[in-house]
């Protein structure tokens, strides 16, 4: 099991970063803004009616928050997982 | 001269504004208000059913809200994490095929309600105007295709592990699928109409979501893996798996 999803993990960093290395030059803008430009094209009149009511200031301060949101979800998986396998290993020694 | 005008604008924007870099979602503003509202309406219900589900869980099944939290944590790390794809641009998975194998569609609804809405008010990603469309594509699109993958995947006998993959590669798709879909009916072509927009939005979407669906596959797989050795109960009262003879 675990010699499984050490494969699986080395297969998702292969498959994130191989873009990278076949796609170089290439800004990796994000594919939100491609469909906004697109909208753009098809209808240019269009006028968004609404803006966000909170923008981060820099692009430094929304990875911040991008990696503070990651962080918090990690944490959470890595905690669960802990205590689990905390729980399972207490639980073996006190039978023996 | 109009259209220069727009185009300028929107360079301008893009250029002068604040928001850099956004991956997925419809973005804030950018759905015509009768649609914004319309898919608003359309997921509402879900979205309450969802928290009746998670409300009757928790009483029936309180020693799940670990694996519910972990569910909702998933979301939360893949939502966050923009990686490149083949197609020189990038995007972000979503996290959801997994909270729909464990919990069902209609939780899974409500978990990424509460991602989208924490995204649109503090990383300006996706909006509040267009929650209900970003709901009603990732949380419910995705989470019914993945749930019914799932399902169907088990029904012809394949492997749990097998189900999950496929699950979550094509649910994670269908967000986008989805997506395009709401755009190219809000925008349909001036000469191809609807069909001729949605081809257009899935160009932007479709390749690039690719490897992003398999990674959010696989993801879901170790996730699974690490539950059979360590929650297998909760797997069980779940009714994902089997109990052992």
């Amino acid at each position: 099991m675990k010699k499984q999803n050490i494969i699986l993990i080395i297969l998702v960093v292969l498959l994130a970063a191989f873009p990278l290395f076949t796609q170089k030059g290439a800004d990796f803008g994000g594919s939100d803004d491609k469909g906004k430009d697109m909208i753009s094209e098809i209808n240019p009149d269009y006028q968004p009616w609404f803006s966000s009511l909170w923008e981060p200031p820099s692009s430094e301060i929304e990875s911040f928050l991008f990696a503070l949101q990651a962080g918090i979800g990690a944490g959470f998986i890595g905690y669960f997982f802990g205590y689990l396998r905390g729980k399972k290993v207490g639980a073996e020694k006190t039978c023996q | 001269m109009k259209r220069v005008l727009v185009i300028g604008y929107f360079l301008a924007v893009s250029i002068l504004g604040p928001s850099i870099a956004h991956a997925m979602h419809i973005m804030e503003g950018f759905l015509p208000k009768e649609h914004a509202l319309g898919w608003f309406i359309a997921a509402l219900p879900f979205v309450l059913f969802g928290a009746m589900r998670i409300k009757a869980l928790l009483v029936r099944q309180p020693e799940r809200k670990m694996l519910l939290g972990l569910a909702a944590a998933f979301i939360f790390v893949l939502s966050a994490l923009k990686m490149p794809s083949v197609t020189g641009s990038s995007s972000h998975a979503t996290g959801v095929g997994l909270s729909a194998v464990l919990f069902g569609p209609a939780i899974s609804s409500v978990l990424s309600g509460i991602v989208l809405v924490f995204q649109a008010l503090l990383l300006a990603h996706g909006g509040i105007t267009t929650w209900g469309a970003n709901v009603f594509s990732m949380g419910i699109a995705g989470s019914f295709v993945a749930w019914g993958l799932f399902k169907g995947a088990r029904m012809i006998g394949l492997s749990n592990k097998i189900a999950i993959f496929l699950a979550a590669t094509f649910g994670d798709w269908a967000t986008y699928m989805v997506t395009a879909g709401q755009l190219a009916f809000a925008f349909p072509d001036a000469v191809g109409g609807f069909w001729a927009a949605y081809a257009k939005f899935l160009g932007v979407f479709a390749i690039t979501q690719i490897p992003l669906a398999i990674i959010e596959g696989l993801l879901s797989v170790v996730i699974y893996n690490a539950l059979t050795q360590y929650q297998e109960q909760g797997l069980v009262d779940l009714g994902i798996k089997e109990v052992k003879e």
